[in-house]
């Protein structure tokens, strides 16, 4: 095992205060400060000693998947009678959901499923709920842990992606190299491995440029935290639900069969 | 009847296409469909690949009534492109269920029934399709407030990827024996972590693992029905009959927590499973 902090833990450092508690196992949850105000911040880290073999790095698989859902659920519950709710943040750095023949037996599909119920249970229920992503954001595990948000935001640095398949896997699926895989992406958007293409699809709230996301600075870390806050601010003043990733000039652009769609079938729903 | 005239008064249901699906189980007559397939909409990213589209993008949508009810069903095709999920047929799905929550914001009310039958993300469409997967499962937390959403996979293909979440999240899940509900299929277990891993090709072993016999048995979904329309009809007005429950599953986290903790991974396979985690 080595001493080297994965992203997620790294930019948990940088924007919470030290655990009170100790901490062990595959998700880490711990308080910060945004904008004067306290908030919740989420991530799954690598867990070399995770019982199920297949789920011992930053992946999404059974433990990180029911105690992501139970360490948001607390947040939920200890703001049940809050005028406003305290901001919640799932700082994304995972690679994939985990992978493995006792995962698919015992329910990963669910596990999965009791994370993204809480962070929607939680922005349904008036927390502004942030994604941050600081590295990979992939498939399922971002389902699980991100996708919910109000706001997304992600540093436009080497290493963060959003994608539904890792370059290699997708290369094999659809039978092309990893380099006309590149090229295809240049050309249709949603199969861009780049964090700057999937900006353009309008499901961003804020892509930061300039960061250094392995070895961030003070300055960095002052401007995530500022981003962080604005994303805070414009989600309260938002709906509880994910239509403003239809709402964007990009959105519009890119996503126009989406919102089409939603036009048609609203037309023709009480004809 | 006996067993012979039984078996003969069946109508599969598997073999059914996604629009004859909704057919057998709305109220007769009452069938409606929204963006069909004379509106094309098609998938704008597969033509610039040299894929061949659908005029409907391999999802029916469709209104009428359930049991006398206002009934909204959203089928998935398995014939097209696996059942995958892309830009146009999760936009679908997603604003099918949006609507569908709107009639409750209304004081309205509505039946809503998900055919799945899918793969998950279409990956040549990859993160419009993930982006439309994450706007499915939210519209079904939203929506499952107020009515039961009632997930059927009926196979050949079964439900896998993000559309697993999706059908997790649904208040009941019907299945027969031959659907198989899973995060991860069998060939990618197989491609990323090795054969010794889990051999694809091992159909008995799948389906003891993810089929629809197993995962009602272990408490994963609900009810377990034959290859028979009348028996998932069934199925999906029992679940109507039930009402929203007090906790969905995955809100049952404590107790699923629980049950993970009974599980040794060293010593675990799908008759162990059942004596751990049985419901019956």
């Amino acid at each position: 095992m080595t001493d080297a902090l994965s992203r997620g833990e790294r930019w948990l450092d940088a924007l919470t205060s030290p655990s009170t508690r100790t901490e062990s196992g595959p998700i880490r949850a711990r308080d910060g400060q945004l904008d004067g105000e306290r908030a919740s911040f989420f991530a799954v880290v690598p867990d070399p000693e995770n019982r199920f073999p297949r789920a011992a790095d930053n992946v999404v698989g059974l433990e990180q998947g029911w105690l992501l859902a139970r360490a948001v659920r607390e947040a939920i519950d200890a703001d049940r009678d809050a005028g406003v709710k305290r901001p919640i943040v799932a700082v994304v750095d995972v690679k994939s959901q985990a992978y493995g023949r006792r995962e698919e037996l015992l329910g990963i599909h669910l596990a999965c499923a009791a994370a993204v119920d809480a962070y929607a249970s939680a922005r349904l229920a008036g927390h502004p709920v942030i994604a941050l992503i600081v590295g990979p954001a992939m498939s399922g595990a971002y389902l699980a842990h991100g996708y919910q948000a109000n706001r997304i935001v992600a540093l436009d640095a080497p290493g963060t992606a959003v994608h539904a398949m890792g370059k290699e896997a997708a290369a094999r699926v659809t039978r092309r190299s990893v380099e006309s895989l590149d090229a295809l992406g240049d050309t249709v958007l949603p199969m861009s491995y780049k964090m700057s293409a999937y900006a353009k699809l309008g499901l961003l709230h804020e892509l930061i440029e300039g960061v250094d996301a392995d070895a961030p600075s003070s300055v960095d870390i002052e401007r995530v935290k500022a981003s962080l806050a604005a994303a805070v601010k414009d989600a309260r003043n938002g709906p509880r639900d994910l239509s403003v990733r239809l709402a964007s000039a990009d959105a519009k652009r890119t996503r126009a069969a989406s919102i089409e769609v939603r036009r048609r079938m609203r037309e023709q729903w009480s004809a | 009847m006996n067993a012979h005239d039984t078996f003969l008064a069946r109508h599969s249901f598997i073999e059914l296409t996604a629009r004859e699906r909704i057919r057998a189980l709305l109220d007769k007559g009452t069938f409606r469909e929204l963006l069909g397939p004379f509106d094309r909409i098609e998938s704008p990213w597969l033509a610039m690949q040299n894929i061949v589209c659908q005029a409907d993008d391999g999802a029916v949508i469709a209104r009428g009534t359930l049991g006398g009810e206002p009934a909204l069903i959203a089928a998935i095709e398995p014939a097209f492109q696996g059942g995958s999920i892309g830009e146009v047929s999760g936009a679908k799905i997603a604003a099918a269920l949006e609507l569908a929550l709107g009639e409750f914001e209304a004081g309205r009310t509505i039946r809503p029934v998900v055919l799945f039958e899918t793969g998950g993300v279409r990956l040549q469409e990859a993160n419009l399709g993930l982006a439309a997967i994450a706007e499915i499962q939210a519209a079904i937390v939203a929506l499952r407030a107020h009515v039961p959403v009632v997930g059927v996979i009926g196979g050949m293909v079964g439900c896998f990827g993000g559309m697993s979440l999706a059908a997790a999240l649904c208040t009941e899940l019907v299945m027969t024996r031959q659907a198989r509900l899973g995060m991860n299929g069998p060939e990618v277990i197989e491609q990323e972590a090795g054969i010794e891993e889990l051999d694809s090709g091992d159909r008995r072993l799948i389906w003891s693992m993810i089929g629809g016999e197993e995962r009602v048995a272990v408490g994963l979904a609900d009810t377990l029905v034959e290859d028979d329309t009348d028996q998932v009809r069934d199925a999906v007005l029992a679940a109507f009959e039930r009402g929203v429950p007090k906790q969905h599953r995955t809100e049952n986290i404590d107790g699923f927590i629980a049950r993970l903790a009974q599980v040794n991974p060293d010593a675990i396979d799908p008759d162990t499973l059942r004596t751990l985690w049985g419901t019956s």
